[in-house]
């Protein structure tokens, strides 16, 4: 054997050696310095984001396929492990504050080590280019979680919340590997590029099937609607660093594997077999989602449902089915990460300092805390889309990609995003109207905020705020999706 | 009598739908793990029963199985403990008492 194979693998290697040392400091360091645990993994996460930007920049991340072609990567998917990272890094250190609480003092790295081993199966998953590869990816990365989930040991929520994503998940990933021994049993191999060939032009009910398998196993996963069930509730009783993780890491490497899976394995049956299966799954999880979000009151379960239609967004460029499609949905995760963990980072703030997490504890906040409500007001209308702020450009760039197909339906299609995009910005304003305008006897206190949660809402902030503006980012992502081995499976 | 995949794939097909039924009738919360644990053994059966019938001349369906089988104990394990946590917490493993947060 080769082992000059493993270099291939240099951003999971970076990502295993952060895991180790994480976990010897955690088994060897003396109690007294456990305290410096946190914020060891988010130097060391920093270094491999960094390294990951500098071999892409150098140019040296090219494209290579390894272990008998199971294993891919490119300079567009080490693109999409750097992206993640940036999450990673900015969850990490929303979370310092937490993690360093009384309550976490024997769990500490465990809740770090389980969240990396996540992150690794997030790349196999997002690399695989087999059958076997991306399922074990796709455990690793949702069993561990399962137990992040239960961390609240003291919470009854965080229990019941546990239990209904084991549920789910073990139940989805049934689903799934079904519709993979099916498309096993068509085609006879579970290397993408096989079935791709195998399946050229098939047109069979089994096909079908197993292709509508293999989305619903990953849509639950996405959450995508009929399979939403458990977000909200896992949301709402996961302890907050692990919903922001929940909701956009572990959200934004399923729809990239999601994208790679349709176009790779299932791409030469794009209009016979699945465009119109994502026509139906997209309108129904950005309505639904929306429709949901406007009556939630508990921030969590709202930020859930708005994630919920999010998601209906994100596929929008799947559905695309371009390289600009795909260059969109790096942007708009990339966006979304920023924006959604500046919610997500003044609701843990507000959490951890008074233990409130409801809308109606939000009344007033402007006037006692007015720099927490300026950045949940910058993190909602980016959701939104409002124009300057990031999330305007990531949803215009997802139409864009999507209209290139310039057929009918997905006119239709893109005209109720566009309508479900005005429903969104009535509940997201919800929220600013909660803290700007709302009046109310006793608001929050003025608090303030640990350091490592205020450096975590600056990131989120700079990002909402310039991330649109400025050129480079995307022009680099549209250029890195122009010369992808993704974009040659578009051609119809 | 020539034994042919169908005799093998449509008891395989039952066992999903049962584990299936299962899963979504059962209210006791290790009811529910054995139907999925029939759901993933269905998928099991499937993979090794292409393989030998359609594909005899190779082994990857053997070694997904395999596989499955490590990730099904995983899963059953993890499960269990978030079950026994449940049990603690609640003294009950009905779903229907979880019902804390819901719509």
């Amino acid at each position: 054997m080769d082992y000059s194979q493993f270099l291939a693998m240099k951003q999971e290697i970076a990502l295993l050696c952060v895991f180790l040392l994480v976990f010897l400091y955690d088994t060897f360091m003396p109690r007294e310095s456990q305290k410096g645990l946190p914020v060891f993994t988010v130097v060391l996460m920093l270094l491999a984001t960094a390294a990951g930007f500098c071999s892409h920049c150098l140019g040296t991340s090219c494209q290579s396929e390894v272990f008998g072609g199971m294993y891919f990567t490119s300079p567009v998917v080490a693109a999409i492990k750097t992206i993640l990272n940036i999450g990673v890094v900015i969850v990490l250190i929303q979370s310092i504050k937490w993690a360093g609480g009384e309550l976490m003092i024997m769990r500490r790295g465990e809740f770090y080590e389980l969240l990396l081993v996540t992150l690794f199966g997030m790349y196999l998953m997002v690399s695989a280019r087999h059958f076997l590869v991306f399922v074990i990816g796709l455990e690793c990365a949702s069993l561990p979680l399962a137990a992040m989930v239960a961390f609240d040991k003291n919470r009854y929520e965080s229990h019941e919340a546990a239990i209904k994503y084991i549920l789910t998940a073990v139940f989805s990933s049934a689903v799934f590997m079904m519709g993979l021994s099916f498309v096993y049993g068509l085609t006879g191999s579970l290397y993408f590029d096989k079935i791709y060939a195998a399946v050229f032009g098939a047109e069979s009910t089994l096909l079908v099937m197993a292709v509508a398998f293999v989305i619903a196993g990953i849509g639950f996963k996405l959450s995508l609607v009929p399979f939403h069930l458990w977000t909200a509730d896992v949301y709402q009783g996961a302890p907050t660093s692990v919903t922001s993780y929940l909701s956009v890491i572990s959200k934004g490497a399923t729809a990239f594997a999601f994208l790679v899976v349709m176009a790779q394995v299932f791409g030469s049956v794009y209009s016979q077999v699945w465009e119109w299966m994502m026509y139906a799954l997209i309108i129904l999880t950005i309505t639904v989602g929306n429709l949901f979000a406007i009556r939630q009151r508990n921030m969590k379960r709202f930020l859930a449902f708005s994630s919920i239609s999010q998601a209906g967004y994100i596929m929008l460029g799947v559905i695309a089915y371009n390289a600009l499609g795909l260059a969109a949905m790096m942007f708009y995760i990339l966006v979304y990460i920023f924006s959604n963990l500046g919610a997500f980072g003044v609701i843990g703030a507000i959490e951890n300092a008074t233990g409130k997490v409801s809308m109606d504890d939000y009344r007033g906040l402007s006037k006692t805390n007015p720099k927490l409500s300026f950045v949940m007001m910058l993190a909602m209308f980016s959701l939104a889309g409002i124009p300057p702020f990031a999330g305007f450009f990531s949803k215009f760039f997802i139409f864009t990609g999507a209209l290139q197909g310039a057929s009918v339906a997905i006119y239709v299609l893109v005209l109720i995003a566009l309508i479900n995009t005005i429903i969104s910005l009535y509940y997201y304003l919800l929220v600013v109207k909660a803290m700007y305008i709302s009046e109310d006897e006793c608001p929050v206190k003025n608090f303030k905020s640990a350091c490592s949660e205020r450096i975590g809402m600056w990131i989120a902030v700079a990002g909402i705020l310039f991330l649109g503006l400025v050129s480079p980012v995307y022009d680099t992502l549209i250029e890195l999706a122009a010369n992808s081995e993704i974009a040659t499976y578009f051609l119809r | 009598m020539e034994l042919k995949a169908i005799y093998f794939l449509i008891p395989s097909l039952i066992m999903f739908c049962c584990g299936l039924f299962g899963f979504i009738t059962r209210r006791n919360m290790i009811a529910m793990l054995i139907s999925l644990e029939l759901m993933l053994n269905a998928v099991d059966m499937n993979f090794v029963i292409f393989n030998r019938f359609l594909f005899p001349g190779q082994l990857e369906g053997m070694f997904f199985t395999l596989f499955a089988i490590a990730i099904a104990a995983a899963e059953t394990a993890l499960a269990i403990a978030i079950i026994i946590n449940v049990f603690r917490a609640s003294h009950n493993i009905d779903v229907r008492t979880l019902n804390e947060m819901k719509f």
